[in-house]
């Protein structure tokens, strides 16, 4: 039988201490058995790993900065559309999702090209400042949080949570503070990088577990890996995780998709107490950058979402392999300057 | 007292939670331990089975026995019949 062969365009190509998704996603695509692909990568920066793995990635163009707004972006992806006709996009960044979400309709009526993402609700109800609310309406246990705006509203937040708390930003980074001093010192250090409001969240103690799966909009869940962190970065990421299996975990995830109708990839971050609890203390609208753990355990998402944007009948996955493990690693790539050059100047490669 | 049934226990001694993802190793002796508790077995056939292996009294055994039973509750690897 031949198998159609996809253009895919994907961001998060930053294989980099704080790794994005992008190069776990395409190494899923690459893995695909339903269809061959091309991939496209879409870089911010001229120094993303990715845009210099060429076994990983066939062409990468650079595109605007979620900052410079959705025209700006949307003329750049008309311009990458007519040389490489995109069947599909990936967007990987918690930032960029906003834009790609507004312009989801446009690109797939005017370019053609289609993407699977949370509607603009379940994006915004979902988000870290509204988090406990979202938690209250969804039954589901969230440790309580406020925003605030500046370091004079963190004695009031501790005072009502008590330290040690967290600091987070709106979009990344989360640091747990002592005292008002370190909690000053993360929201300044935070607020600096990704911009008001900063979170302050009440701690709960216990280990991280999260789950990796896919939502098809209409409550049903498609797929959904469990996961343990067994080595977390001086940054939270997780360096290292094995699968679980977790009934419980699942439960929850099947609830929240459930009674959300959540449309796409996603993320939950929960934190497991020593009394068997769970917390949830993230929903990240988008595949993590651990999710090519999914494929190792037997269950390609990236392919089933691809499937589930061009119409196809897909199953749901019915198990995964547990105790699967995935090991991070650092590498250096050596780069001829001629390619640095290229992408800083015309922007592609 | 016995082994959850979802956990792993190799040949080698290495223990497997897949709730938590949680791992250990134990030596030859815990190992023999835990396979008579994996096959429901009362303490007092796993008392004289260790006893007919290596050489120990009963008071040592009992003390040993019930610390590393401890143990293994501690790490939520028991459930109760």
């Amino acid at each position: 039988m031949n198998k159609p062969k996809y253009t895919i365009a994907v961001t998060g190509l930053n294989a980099i201490d704080s790794p994005g998704p992008g190069l776990a996603i395409i190494r899923g695509l690459k893995d695909a058995k339903s269809f061959d692909v091309r991939i496209i990568g879409l870089a911010y920066e001229a120094l993303e790993p990715g845009i210099y793995l060429h076994d990983y990635i066939d062409k990468t163009y650079q595109i605007p900065f979620p900052t410079a707004g959705q025209e700006v972006l949307f003329e750049r992806l008309s311009y990458i559309n007519s040389e490489e006709n995109i069947d599909f996009l990936y967007p990987n960044f918690d930032a960029e999702l906003y834009g790609f979400i507004k312009l989801q309709k446009h690109m797939e009526e005017i370019l053609g090209i289609k993407m699977v993402l949370p509607t603009i609700e379940q994006f915004e109800e979902r988000h870290k400042v509204n988090l406990y609310d979202y938690g209250i309406k969804h039954d589901i246990k969230v440790p309580k949080a406020r925003a605030i705006y500046s370091t004079a509203e963190i004695p009031a937040a501790a005072q009502l949570y008590g330290y040690p708390l967290v600091v987070k930003g709106k979009f990344y980074d989360a640091k747990v503070a002592y005292n008002n001093e370190q909690a000053a010192q993360h929201f300044n250090k935070i607020s600096a990088q990704w911009g008001l409001p900063i979170l302050i969240q009440e701690f709960v103690r216990g280990s991280e577990v999260n789950v990796c799966g896919i939502g098809d909009g209409k409550g049903n869940l498609l797929g959904a890996v469990p996961m343990r962190k067994l080595y977390i970065t001086d940054k939270g990421k997780a360096w290292a995780g094995i699968s679980l299996d977790n009934e419980r975990l699942l439960e929850l995830t099947r609830n929240m998709v459930e009674s959300t109708k959540w449309q796409g990839p996603f993320e939950l971050e929960y934190v497991k107490t020593v009394d068997d609890e769970y917390y949830l203390l993230e929903i990240n609208p988008r595949f993590p950058a651990w999710c090519y753990l999914t494929v190792g355990a037997g269950q390609n998402q990236m392919e089933a979402l691809v499937n589930l944007a061009m119409g196809k009948e897909v199953e749901p996955f019915k198990s995964y392999k547990v105790g699967t493990m995935f090991i991070r690693y650092s590498n250096d790539l050596i780069v001829d300057i001629n390619e640095f050059e290229k992408i800083s100047t015309i922007g592609e490669l | 007292m016995r082994i959850k049934k979802n956990i792993a226990v190799s040949d080698t001694g290495f223990i497997f939670n897949p709730s938590s993802g949680d791992s250990y190793s134990v030596n030859p002796i815990g190992m023999d331990i835990v396979r008579h508790l994996k096959q429901n077995k009362e303490i007092v056939e796993i008392k004289h089975a260790i006893m007919s292996d290596y050489v120990c009294d009963d008071a040592t055994f009992e003390k040993d026995y019930y610390d590393f039973t401890m143990m293994l509750r501690n790490y939520k690897l028991l459930e109760d019949e």
